[in-house]
């Protein structure tokens, strides 16, 4: 058992060495220990310092946590280390996604920690969005449940590139590899029904845990000598991140946020470093984020402007903050300069040449609905897509996703938490694209035009509905 | 427990029903053929600190592209000094494109407020201040009991907004500060009021910011939210970064308080049973002088403090704080009333 066994923790001369980001989310059901885990990890990689300590054993010690004969980190109830605010910690809930950061040696980590019964679907989305890996918990005691097969239809569709499951409380099944093997063989049928792990996408791990004791969590466990594989923090330090996985497969993408060009308004400071003014009188650089893939000066590029056909250009320069880079990658922040001087603005997208199709305005997508306010046919929003926001028209909903059975049903409208197709028809064509292959550029937000809220997370598909009558069936 | 489902009868996912055909195979790889161009060496892999300032120049120019008056915060606090410095970066060639918001509380560090009007001069900055000590003086905010004005601070900040007409106010706040900024949005809506509701907030996804308010509200903008300390540090060794000096080992008159070593100074007197004694000290967080405490550190240089948070097992907020140990929730509660 792992109790006492601690990671080196973060080397002191090695504090400057250069680590890599990974951004993983949990997801898990309602007491099946995840914010135990998260506690565990966050503890065992002495991610947590000894005054948030103190505040959590003091208000372990009033909730009468741990009892006589608890002894070391079992004696403060380690769920307390991630809920934040005040209402969480009065209910004993976790309500709204909280992050939180821990490094080990080789990488920095940033988690996003997804409460499982309030609004799953929302949490898990969002927590998703952004995440290299997640990590699916499942009750040793109970094994799948319709809440894990949400969960993983739900990574699916977010195309997330990692999955582990973490099957907890292997504690309280003796450590019996049969139960182990079992949930195993049934978390891995899921992933073949749903594609996950066999599509080249994604892969899916399962690992058993004991998120209380420790057991497989940051170190290999004793106790489970038929487990062979890694423990979990050894998996999150060993996983490539998903730009790791996509800079060389993607084509260059890179939406213009704006435009610079200081026409004689330079940085003093700039100027006060050497930049020479009459060399960047003319300076025109167009500011964005490589969201996918890479560039290198004098690549061919297209620059497409909504409603008009690729242009190609050549890039002649790759800025950033004064030094001048021969090649840049995603998710970099650079400035762009081209060798045509067409008048390029936000909202406009520069892609690896011949690689970008013309923009659309019908929209055909899965909505991940977010608000309490439904989606009805007929209504009018905005769709936030890139680094451009259009009007928008819901022209039917052709269907929801049952997450249970992975079926579609007939439904014309979205309520929260619901994932469903839907058709769009836009006031202004945006640069769509499959986000089964762009994970940036397929992406967009639907907000409510009255108060600007997030209604639902947008996924582009490539789909007329050519199938309608099929999804139908039940 | 497992529902029996054969395979004939899935429906895959909305999104790709054939993602298992042969033919959405093929697809899918020509797909990728056709992208993945040839290319001499490998592009080495983002360190931690270059992805987390491409996301923080990311957010910085979608603010600026979306909204008609941003503002920062800018206190010369080491997390602000940052902030500002990415926004150099993010215009170069070009100026920072808006200006820079101090609360001044009165009780200010005299050597911050020099760094503050220095750096604000070096880069031709305009600069907004809203003074605790001008509400009070006027009657209209009241000294506390126990003489910190970092909570007055609320009250000039939203009127800064309101009399600038500022919609976006760009903040230094990192979620591993405190438990109630760990839930916060990247962009963060403000009502009327200044007031946050970390109950109802947007759902932040994928790189896309949704920014949109209406008349009156406001937003605040947290561009390195994902930092921790130690990446500020390490990001402030590597770009070499101007900080006021009391962030590094100096010798200055303090005496103990509440576990903290407090400065002796003009707003901040030692009691009677309170000696002042000389001690090698620095601040890991500068805030009013009335309620930062130092700590004992011969860190003098960037690379000692590198090390020294590195190795540190207590929270900057937790050792330096007073304001924060009022209660478990008391960053929570000031939020919501509209700090920052």
């Amino acid at each position: 058992m792992s109790t006492d066994t601690f990671l080196p923790g973060p080397d002191l001369a090695s504090a400057a060495l250069p680590t890599t980001l990974f951004r993983f989310a949990t997801a898990g059901s309602v007491d099946d220990g995840k914010s135990t885990l998260v506690g565990r990890l966050l503890h065992d990689s002495k991610a947590i310092l000894a005054d948030q300590l103190d505040a959590v054993a003091r208000t372990s010690a009033d909730r009468g946590f741990g009892g006589s004969g608890a002894t070391g980190t079992q004696a403060i109830d380690l769920a307390l280390l991630t809920d934040g605010l005040r209402a969480e910690r009065e209910q004993g809930i976790t309500i709204d996604v909280a992050y939180r950061y821990f490094a080990t040696d080789r990488r920095s980590f940033i988690l996003a920690d997804c409460p499982g019964h309030v609004q799953y679907t929302k949490n898990t989305v969002t927590g998703a969005s952004t995440a290299d890996a997640v990590v699916v918990l499942i009750d040793a005691r109970k094994g799948v449940l319709e809440q894990t097969r949400r969960h993983l239809s739900v990574l699916k569709l977010l195309r997330v590139a990692h999955v582990v499951v973490a099957v907890n409380k292997i504690d309280l099944v003796d450590f019996s590899e049969a139960v182990f093997r079992g949930i195993e063989a049934d978390v891995r049928k899921v992933g073949r029904e749903l594609g996950l792990g066999a599509d080249g996408v994604t892969d899916l791990l399962v690992i058993p845990v004991s998120a209380l004791d420790g057991d497989n969590v940051v170190d290999r466990s004793a106790r489970t000598p038929w487990y062979g594989g890694p423990a979990m923090l050894e998996v999150l330090e060993s996983l490539p991140a998903a730009d790791e996985l996509e800079s060389d497969l993607e084509s260059f993408r890179f939406p213009v946020q704006l435009v610079i060009r200081p026409q004689g308004a330079l940085a003093p400071d700039a100027l006060a470093g050497g930049l020479d003014a009459r060399q960047y009188r003319d300076y025109r650089a167009y500011a964005g984020q490589i969201t996918e893939g890479s560039v290198k000066v004098g690549d061919s590029v297209s620059v497409l402007t909504p409603g008009q056909a690729p242009r190609t250009t050549t890039v002649t320069g790759i800025d950033f903050a004064g030094a001048e880079l021969s090649e840049a990658v995603a998710p970099q922040s650079v400035a762009l300069r081209l060798a045509d001087e067409f008048d390029v603005a936000r909202g406009d997208t520069i892609a690896a040449a011949g690689t970008i199709r013309e923009a659309s305005a019908d929209l055909y997508a899965a909505l991940c609905w977010l608000s309490p306010k439904p989606l009805r046919e007929g209504a009018k929003v905005l769709v936030k897509h890139g680094t451009r926001t259009v009007q928008a028209m819901v022209r039917n909903v052709t269907g929801k996703l049952d997450l249970a059975s992975f079926r579609l049903e007939p439904t014309t409208t979205l309520e929260l938490n619901d994932i469903g197709n839907a058709q769009l028809r836009l006031a202004a064509p945006l640069p769509l694209e499959n986000y089964l292959h762009h994970r940036r550029t397929g992406a967009f937000l639907v907000i409510d035009p009255l108060d600007g809220n997030t209604l639902a997370a947008g996924l582009v598909s490539d789909h007329p509905g050519d199938h309608e009558d099929e999804r139908y069936s039940i | 427990m497992s529902t029996q489902i054969t395979n004939e009868d899935l429906e895959l996912s909305v999104l790709d029903l054939d993602a298992d055909s042969p033919k959405a195979a093929h697809r899918a790889s020509e797909e990728r053929a056709s992208v993945s161009k040839p290319r001499g060496e490998a592009v080495a892999r983002l360190s931690s600190l270059d992805t987390l300032e491409s996301e923080a120049i990311h957010i910085i120019r979608e603010v600026v592209a979306e909204f008609e008056k941003p503002a920062l915060l800018f206190s010369g606090g080491k997390d602000s000094v940052v902030m500002l410095h990415l926004a150099t970066k993010a215009f170069w060639p070009g100026k920072v494109p808006f200006p820079v918001l101090h609360v001044d509380t009165g009780h200010n560090f005299p050597e911050v407020i020099e760094f503050r009007d220095r750096t604000v001069e070096r880069l031709g900055l305009k600069l907004v201040v809203g003074s605790v000590q001008e509400f009070i003086d006027r009657g209209e905010l009241a000294e506390r009991a126990d003489g910190t004005r970092n909570p007055l601070q609320t009250v000039p900040l939203l009127d800064a907004i309101e009399r600038n007409k500022f919609d976006a106010v760009f903040g230094g706040g990192r979620r591993d500060e405190d438990k109630a900024r760990a839930k916060e949005r990247i962009l963060s809506l403000r009502d009327e009021f200044g007031q946050w509701d970390p109950r109802n907030q947007r759902p932040e996804l994928w790189n896309l910011y949704n920014g949109r308010h209406t008349v009156g509200q406001h937003v605040r903008a947290f561009p390195i939210s994902n930092w921790t300390e130690l990446d500020v540090w390490r990001y402030i060794e590597r770009e070499g970064i101007d900080l006021p000096g009391l962030y590094y080992a100096h010798d200055r008159e303090v005496f103990a308080r509440d576990g903290m070593w407090r400065a002796v100074g003009e707003v901040s007197q030692p009691r009677e049973h309170e000696d002042v004694i000389t001690k090698t000290v620095r601040y890991r967080t500068v805030g009013d002088m009335s309620c930062t405490g130092a700590v004992e550190s011969g860190a003098a240089t960037v690379r000692d403090v590198v090390i020294e948070v590195a190795a540190s097992t207590i929270t900057e907020r937790g050792a330096t704080r007073a304001d924060d140990r009022i209660s478990e929730a008391a960053m929570e509660d000031r939020k919501k009333d509209g700090y920052f």
